[in-house]
């Protein structure tokens, strides 16, 4: 059983007399005596480490580890330099907690100053703040933020967002009635945004959409803002290796998950949540956000700051009720994007680019094999399979030890459902015809 | 204090670093066909420049993290009693089960059957949750205590409105954290303040007085944020339940109670745990964590989807039911903070029902030492219960010799230890707000409780040294008016200096 508390039986018995108690259970005397547990739980005893380990090592091993991964929908198998892991184990930063005393923090504090610095860069947006908890809620905090600004509280949706997202972003602005109204894709898979109403307070679009597709950002900034309505863009963040910042195509509100950012896959979390906005929304932010100043000695140094917004303050009128987000996980993406370079961003989008344009030539070459939609694409995109179940497809490609999806709805509501195909720069052009030849046997076993 | 290393020095920023052409990465050689950008990608809007990421070569890379990880404190470093933080040790052992990789490379998207380990740990992580707070059943979507919070009142809002129950009223003690009426506001409700009685306890006649038709709801730490457990606590229950009305547990304390106590037997319908707290995941600097909502039988219907489901008993397969008509939707783009309840997990399986009752002790025990071992410098807020795994100080007495508990908070790190929470609960005037926790040694206790009395003793016969802390640290105190006035907010050339 473990027990990290240093106390030696003597250290207990002269804790106790100080106190004028007998017994450890004294301390709860006065709590009803029927509330206090008379029996053991109806939990498993306490093991030793090396067992503990043991038993979670078996588990782990019942996940497959051989699969080559090809699935996207927002977790990519990117590669997490060592030199992430090695920055994330120092204990100073691994086991401290948010900066409340600025002198002894200034470590987390200059990193999130360097994150938020890095996020404006990437999105094409003066302001950021020191992490969400993931891309989806940070879309719903981003809702919130456009609703006070412009104090409506209509959204309209693009269909390009990703199912979890829009379910969080419904989830977050039902008990505010806020409405969501869908903005429909079209054949070449990009959102069509017109004739907006004038109590929309943003347009919510993804970059690129959960089709793999690219967005005209610019001409949906010019739709939303003609209706006095901002613009907010989930941007996954490698793609602007390639493509125009959406801040600089006019959005308003950028956010979006640092999954790709040296986080790993984690079956999905710990990611990290990020938001920029224009000038001029500062003091709306959600969550933490650093700056910097000087000290009494007039050296450079830095604090959380625009406190007054935030819950342990504000309380009931707070802009958000963070409190805890994703620091460490902000760290992670810090170190890889520093890891990376601009050099380095480029070359991974370009990379990626290319291995997905192969892996979707030679996939489509298959009899039944379709690009769902015609417009651009980065590392993902959307297939459609005829004359076959896809979700049975996707677990016999499993079983060939082939990762591809998720599946997502085709938004014409035509045929079954899509399968996304994802390439990171992991993948081999060994990996791609792999896959191609996976997925053929697949289409002819099970037709 | 222990924060080392270039004392009175300014750290470049990474950008400072960077020089044109360096770089640590080098990416897999791509073995497909070239494309031309401008081909496939024609039509689209390309970046005109690449963003201003730092170009700096690996060991540069590690130093300055190296430097920023010195220039922190962290339970790893020293002393960290935080109140209502519980920063306790973070065992190692949960580095090493989360970075198994199996779990690490799990995909979110996978066929269930492909990550069946990843699926039995996280409902096994359910079965200790649900059985450690005596309730139904559990979601582990939460990435935060604050985000456990709004699950936790969106099913009470779904719970009133599938009933046609038009509640709209959080009731919140004044001694709560502040995300309980922020997170009120977030989930649709008003949140309206009960006070405490002058023994720090909820004056339960005042929320008697309150309740009504419109109450959704009551918030409530146990023990509360003084530390203090409410004994009134199944008065309290029954004044909620008889209105129709269901009680909210904020886990933020549970270090003082687990294996001990249970909320569901006190009358709680919905507990959130804050296992970067109790079950001693690293805090991170502020996150991740991971905000996991337990609830009763009659709210289970309106638990985030999906659901884990075990099949078979015992179970011989476990997968996602996304089959909820009346769940409040989702609040996480895929599970939640999976890396983080995984070594929550191994934190439960080495102690077991057993450990963890010897933890909570163990807690209250180093409380209950230490706030008799601070009382001779300051007193307790409230010293008419005895506390539990917290206690509150009043600072009021320094403030004759022009001293606050700020400057007594920053001489604490000059003199080697970190403050305390100060300045909470707002009911307190001059706080300090202290939690020990379980792994702290008496001569430790012993140390803070010297440096504390050193400092108060200061303030009547030097407060200057109070006024200038700390010295020992490598920035000052800092201007957080002009930080909030002028805000500078990322880094440019121009801010360059």
């Amino acid at each position: 059983m473990a027990d990290y508390a240093p106390h030696t039986a003597e250290d207990i018995s002269s804790m106790l007399d100080l106190l004028g108690h007998d017994q450890l259970d004294d301390l709860f005397a006065h709590i009803p005596a029927h509330l206090r547990i008379a029996r053991p739980l109806d939990l498993p005893p306490g093991r030793s480490e090396d067992e503990t380990l043991a038993d979670s090592a078996r588990l782990a091993a019942a996940n497959r580890t051989d699969l080559v991964c090809f699935a996207g929908g927002g977790a990519y198998d990117h590669y997490v330099p060592a030199v992430v892991d090695a920055v994330l184990q120092r204990g100073e930063l691994l086991t401290s907690y948010t900066p409340y005393q600025p002198e002894v923090s200034q470590g987390i504090l200059q990193i999130l100053f360097e994150f938020q610095t890095m996020v404006c860069e990437l999105t094409g947006l003066p302001v950021a703040n020191a992490s969400l908890y993931d891309g989806a809620s940070a879309v719903a905090e981003a809702a919130a933020m456009a609703c006070a600004a412009t104090r409506r509280s209509r959204l309209l949706v693009s269909d390009g967002v990703d199912a979890p997202t829009r379910t969080v972003l419904g989830t977050y602005a039902h008990p505010l009635r806020r409405p969501l109204d869908p903005l429909a894709v079209v054949a070449d898979g990009r959102t069509v945004v017109r004739d907006i109403p004038g109590d929309v307070a943003a347009v919510v679009v993804a970059q690129p959409n959960c089709f793999g597709i690219v967005e005209d950002l610019r001409a949906h900034a010019e739709a939303a803002h003609a209706a006095g309505a901002l613009l907010i863009v989930k941007l996954e963040p490698t793609a602007v290796g390639l493509l125009a910042t959406p801040g600089s195509l006019g959005a308003d509100i950028v956010v979006g998950d640092g999954q790709p950012l040296g986080q790993g896959l984690n079956f999905g979390g710990p990611t990290v949540g990020f938001l920029a906005c224009a000038a001029g929304y500062e003091r709306r932010l959600p969550g933490r956000v650093v700056g910097r100043t000087v000290d009494v000695d007039g050296r450079r140094g830095y604090v959380m700051t625009l406190r007054t917004r935030e819950q342990d303050i504000r309380r009931e009128r707070a802009t958000s009720n963070i409190c805890t987000n994703q620091t460490l996980s902000a760290v992670a993406a810090t170190v890889y994007m520093a890891w990376l370079g601009p050099q380095g961003l480029r070359e991974l989008a370009l990379g990626c680019l290319r291995r997905a344009r192969a892996a979707a030539e030679q996939l489509t070459a298959l009899d039944g094999v379709d690009l769902a939609f015609g417009g651009p694409f980065l590392k993902e995109f959307a297939l459609r399979l005829r004359d076959v179940d896809p979700a049975a497809i996707i677990d016999g490609l499993c079983d060939e030890g082939y990762l591809v999806g998720p599946l997502v709805d085709d938004p014409r509501g035509a045929g079954g459902p899509l399968v996304m195909v994802a390439a990171s720069e992991r993948r081999t052009s060994a990996d791609i015809a792999g896959l191609a030849g996976a997925l053929q046997r697949q289409l002819k076993d099970q037709r | 204090m222990t924060v080392m290393g270039a004392r009175n020095q300014t750290e470049p920023t990474l950008f400072e670093r960077s020089r044109p052409g360096r770089r640590s990465s080098e990416l897999p050689v791509t073995d497909v066909p070239d494309v031309d950008v401008d081909v496939v990608l024609d039509g689209v809007e390309l970046a005109e420049r690449a963003p201003l990421l730092p170009e700096i070569a690996e060991l540069d890379l590690v130093r300055h993290f190296t430097r920023m990880a010195q220039r922190n404190h962290g339970i790893d470093v020293g002393f960290y009693p935080l109140g209502s933080c519980s920063m306790k040790y973070n065992p190692r052992v949960a580095e090493r089960v989360a970075a198994l990789p199996g779990f690490r490379d799990a995909h979110p998207w996978a066929p269930p059957a492909a990550v069946q380990g990843t699926l039995r740990a996280l409902w096994e992580l359910e079965q200790w949750l649900t059985e450690l707070t005596g309730l139904h059943a559990a979601t582990l979507q939460p990435a935060a205590g604050a985000q456990g919070e709004l699950v936790g009142l969106l099913m009470i809002r779904a719970y009133h409105e599938h009933r046609h129950d038009d509640r709209d009223v959080i009731i919140v003690p004044d001694s709560a954290h502040g995300t309980n009426p922020a997170s009120a506001t977030t989930a649709g409700f008003e949140a309206v303040t009960v006070p405490s009685g002058p023994d720090g306890l909820v004056d339960v006649g005042a929320l008697e007085a309150l309740v009504n038709e419109r109450t959704a709801g009551l918030m409530l730490t146990n023990p509360n944020t003084l530390g203090l457990f409410e004994v009134e606590i199944e008065r309290i229950a029954a004044a909620i339940h008889d209105v129709g009305g269901l009680l909210y547990y904020d886990g933020a304390n549970f270090n003082a109670i687990a294996g001990r106590v249970r909320p569901g037997d006190m009358g709680f319908d919905v507990v959130h745990l804050n296992v970067h707290k109790t079950f001693a995941t690293p805090h991170g600097g502020g996150g991740p964590g991971a905000g996991p909502v337990v609830v009763s039988e009659e709210l289970t219907p309106y638990l985030p989807a999906p659901v884990i489901v075990a099949d078979g008993e015992p179970p011989s397969g476990y997968r996602f039911d996304w089959d909820r008509p009346l769940s409040i939707g989702r609040v996480h783009g895929f599970h939640g903070n999976v890396g983080v309840l995984l070594r929550a997990l191994s934190y439960l399986q080495r102690h077991g029902s057993d450990g963890l009752a010897s933890m909570s002790a163990k807690a209250v025990l180093n409380a209950n030492y230490l706030a008799r071992r601070t009382g001779e410098a300051l007193p307790l807020a409230y010293p008419q219960h005895p506390p539990m795994h917290e206690f509150v100080l009043c600072g009021t007495a320094v403030r004759e010799h022009g001293v606050r508990v700020l400057d007594v908070c920053k001489r604490l790190i000059d003199l080697g230890y970190h403050p305390p929470t100060n300045y909470f609960p707002l009911i307190v005037d001059e706080a300090l707000m202290i939690e020990p926790t379980e792994t702290e040694a008496p001569e430790t206790l012993d140390g803070f409780a010297a440096a504390l009395a050193q400092a108060v003793g200061e303030a009547a016969q030097d407060p200057d040294i109070l006024h200038d802390a700390p010295r020992s640290t490598p920035v000052r105190r800092l201007d957080e008016a002009s930080a909030a006035r002028r805000p500078v907010l990322r880094w440019t050339p121009e801010t360059d200096d």
